[in-house]
């Protein structure tokens, strides 16, 4: 097969336009280089991909999608296009007895597009955890190196909440939040009368116009991609200001293959496939970041092997593909009958909880170590297939009695949702399966997963929390796992939450880590991994706001590099 | 001024490659939109439906079930005037699973309806009728006679797929009284919860 060359060097090569590569993508082209940017899905079109204010009965399917596919948990047919948990032509194993699943997006702005847009800071303790309570590793970085960089994402991008003072929840540059809905007012009684914390939540979604973009106009589908822009999204908010810079080339449908090593051991290109054509190209560039998403990321590192790193490239540790973690998952519900006797309203807000709980007990020794924070929500929103599942088991019969009681039990549903941090463990990582390439001839990841006792420990506590808050409020708690169920206490699966992060992780040294503070290889100086993949540990925080922040920060270093005539040395 | 399905989707590209702050004007002509082609839908002349997987008879054996599971009363139209059996015949033209699960349970039925009364579900007396649904709406009526379990798991599985093609209708969303899929200038938040 023929190799085509792009004749021309760009400064810097990024692989992939997530949180990440977005946010590298305006920093580095504002500060005066010239970028591509490899993509391995196709451009994001919101006219034509989003499905915004489409009623369910718009569609064929009512949302349900091809065959039921969305009523199996495969995808949702009103989402922001191409995440998917399977990509066709592009398996991934998981070793026997490990249940991992994989959410990959592959489009211009990746997981953006549909993510929760939760924008939550890590506190000072999460980065020095071995300090505090001597399990995993401290972050070779400290809350007041990354501070400003949160400063800058927030301003830039739009978050919303409320200065609350809380040690595990560090206030940030806030717009303000929005009014609660009669569900979160009902459940801010309850934690109230349980000292259990609940305070206005911290979404990337604007309540008023912010640089250029409009105001939220509160229809609860960020879901499905936002057509004003109101909300973050990389492929909205990051690409366009690189765009405009006339330095920045974007490449989709390049699935990148491998980093190719020059003989001074530095990357000098990556190869890639074009989709389209099945060919193999090459992107030539000073510097590199790898921004694919954790596992993709460490994926790529370990698919680079070669005489002078033949365990994979940034690799020297051992370190690429270990320490994977997932947050620790578990849910609970309840049925709180003083809904029913709401007027019709319009409940619908932003597209996601206007309060959550943030981890509320850190000031006392708890079962488990780490915390953990609470998302719920429920009400009156759009109705959707599958919503009445389990209210008609619970009915069941049939005729003018079940339809009146589906009418009278709509909206009295509140979902809680425990987000707790994950200790890494020695059987949680990745690795390249010996035997399966995917459909572009590239080997694929195998998975292996096990949670340890502390996670269990957490989602128990979870569950407990919840009932206790369920019924304080006067409700009924729906929910109750044991420890021997399939998922004790009611624990996903690892990968389920989407929140993978640590495959590629910095450190303080080289032995035992892959990159520096500032998201740079220790083995090859021109690299870079900035995504989730560089994380230490896994806090209770939803890892996209510092991902940004951890990118901005590394890029604001490499343009320094850069004036001082140091890029790619 | 009359304005056309054309004319909006036009301003719709137009509009959306202006500044971000402008978009705001796509939506309301999205909607707009969506909203004229239901009005063209509604106003074509009504075809009978030819179903893609059911046979004849087990499809009006279909919509008679989701008649039953959500009728017309008088606070709404039913399941069938919502498009529930459309729906179901559709995903189950591309679902191997239901095909089986469905195509099987309502053949079941019949083969039950002829043992028990000597005649498929759709001519049996309205009192048979209403006699074996009692028996299979119920999973209690399962332990007593494990014969009526394959009937007991088709019928859970129907009134799951009645409840969304129901729930998912307009007919369905106006009864439920959902309000929203708007844009309002700012959220209101919780009105007064009413005394008890």
């Amino acid at each position: 097969m023929q190799v085509k060359r792009t004749p021309k060097t760009y400064d810097v090569c990024i692989i992939g336009s997530g949180a990440s590569g977005g946010t590298a993508a305006k920093v580095l082209t504002e500060g005066g280089l010239s970028v591509a940017l490899l993509e391995a899905g196709p451009p994001v079109l919101p006219e034509r991909d989003y499905k915004e204010h489409v009623w369910p009965y718009d569609l064929p399917h009512r949302g349900a999608g091809i065959g039921g596919r969305a009523r199996q948990g495969l995808d949702d047919e009103f989402l922001a296009p191409n995440g998917a948990w399977e990509i066709e032509g592009e398996p991934y194993v998981s070793a026997p007895g490990s249940k991992f699943r994989w959410f990959r997006s592959r489009i211009v702005g990746g997981r953006t597009n549909h993510w929760g847009r939760i924008a939550l800071r890590m506190a000072p303790v999460d980065f020095k955890v071995r300090s505090h309570d001597g399990m995993g590793d401290d972050w070779p970085i400290s809350y007041d190196d990354v501070a400003p960089y949160y400063d800058k994402v927030e301003s830039y991008i739009g978050v919303f909440g409320s200065k609350e003072n809380i040690p595990s929840a560090p206030d940030g540059i806030f717009l303000p939040p929005p009014k609660p809905r009669c569900t979160e007012t009902i459940i801010k009684k309850a934690c109230d009368h349980l000292s259990i914390l609940c305070i206005p939540s911290r979404l990337a979604i604007l309540t008023t116009p912010h640089n250029g973009r409009a105001a939220c106009h509160y229809c609860a589908q960020c879901g499905r991609g936002c057509i004003t822009a109101s909300n973050f999204s990389s492929s909205q908010v990051m690409i366009p200001p690189a765009e405009k810079t006339g330095r920045f080339t974007m490449i989709t449908g390049a699935m990148a293959r491998e980093l190719v090593i020059a003989k001074d051991g530095k990357v000098t290109a990556v190869s890639y496939i074009d989709k389209a054509t099945r060919e193999e190209r090459r992107v030539h560039a000073r510097a590199f970041i790898v921004a694919a998403s954790a596992c993709e990321s460490a994926r790529l590192l370990l698919n680079s092997r070669s005489t002078l790193f033949p365990d994979g490239l940034a690799n020297s540790s051992g370190v690429v593909g270990r320490n994977l973690m997932d947050t620790v998952g578990s849910d609970a519900g309840g049925y709180f009958p003083q809904l029913e006797r709401m007027p019709a309203h319009n409940h619908d807000g932003v597209g996601g909880m206007h309060m959550y709980l943030p981890w509320w007990k850190f000031d006392r020794k708890n079962d488990f170590l780490r915390g953990y924070h609470t998302e719920f929500g429920g009400g009156r929103g759009m109705p959707g297939v599958g919503d009445y599942d389990d209210l008609c088991d619970y009915v069941e019969g049939y005729g003018a009695s079940l339809k009146k009681e589906c009418k009278k039990k709509y909206g009295t549903f509140i979902g809680f949702a425990g987000r707790g941090e994950m200790i890494p463990n020695e059987n949680c990582y990745c690795e390249i399966d010996p035997h399966v390439v995917d459909q572009w001839g590239i080997p694929v990841l195998r998975f292996h997963w096990k949670w340890s006792d502390n996670e269990i420990k957490m989602a128990k506590d979870m569950q407990e929390t919840y009932r206790a808050i369920v019924e304080a409020a006067g409700g009924v708690f729906l929910g109750g796992n044991k420890i021997d169920d399939a998922h004790p206490y009611g624990i996903a699966d690892g990968g389920v939450i989407i929140h993978e992060v640590g495959t590629v992780r910095m450190g303080e040294r080289p032995n035992t880590s892959a990159l520096n503070g500032y998201c740079q290889s220790y083995d090859v100086k021109n690299l870079f991994v900035t995504d989730g993949a560089s994380f230490v540990t896994n806090a209770d925080k939803n890892p996209t706001l510092t991902i940004m922040a951890l990118t901005w920060r590394a890029c604001d270093y490499l343009l320094d590099q850069a004036k001082k005539g140091n890029l790619g040395a | 001024m009359t304005i056309s399905r054309r004319d909006i989707l036009k301003s719709l590209t137009a509009t959306a490659a202006m500044a971000s702050v402008l978009r705001v004007i796509p939506l309301e002509a999205a909607q707009l939109a969506h909203k004229m082609v239901r009005a063209e839908k509604a106003a074509a002349p009504a075809q009978a439906y030819t179903p893609k997987f059911f046979s004849a008879h087990a499809y009006q054996t279909l919509q008679s079930l989701c008649n039953s599971i959500f009728p017309s009363d008088d606070e709404s139209k039913g399941a069938v005037e919502a498009g529930a059996p459309e729906f179901i015949d559709l995903l189950t033209s591309e679902n191997k699973d239901y095909q089986v699960s469905l195509g099987g349970g309502l053949m079941w039925l019949d083969s039950t309806c002829i043992d028990r009364y000597e005649k498929p579900y759709l001519d049996c007396t309205a009192d048979q009728r209403k006699e074996i649904l009692d028996l299979i709406a119920y999973r209690k009526h399962g332990k007593k006679d494990p014969s009526l379990g394959q009937g007991i798991e088709f019928f859970s599985f129907l009134r799951k797929l009645t409840a969304d093609g129901f729930f998912t209708s307009e007919i369905g969303i106006d009864y439920l009284g959902y309000i929203g899929n708007t844009y309002v200038q700012e959220f209101p938040g919780c009105p007064p919860v009413p005394e008890t």
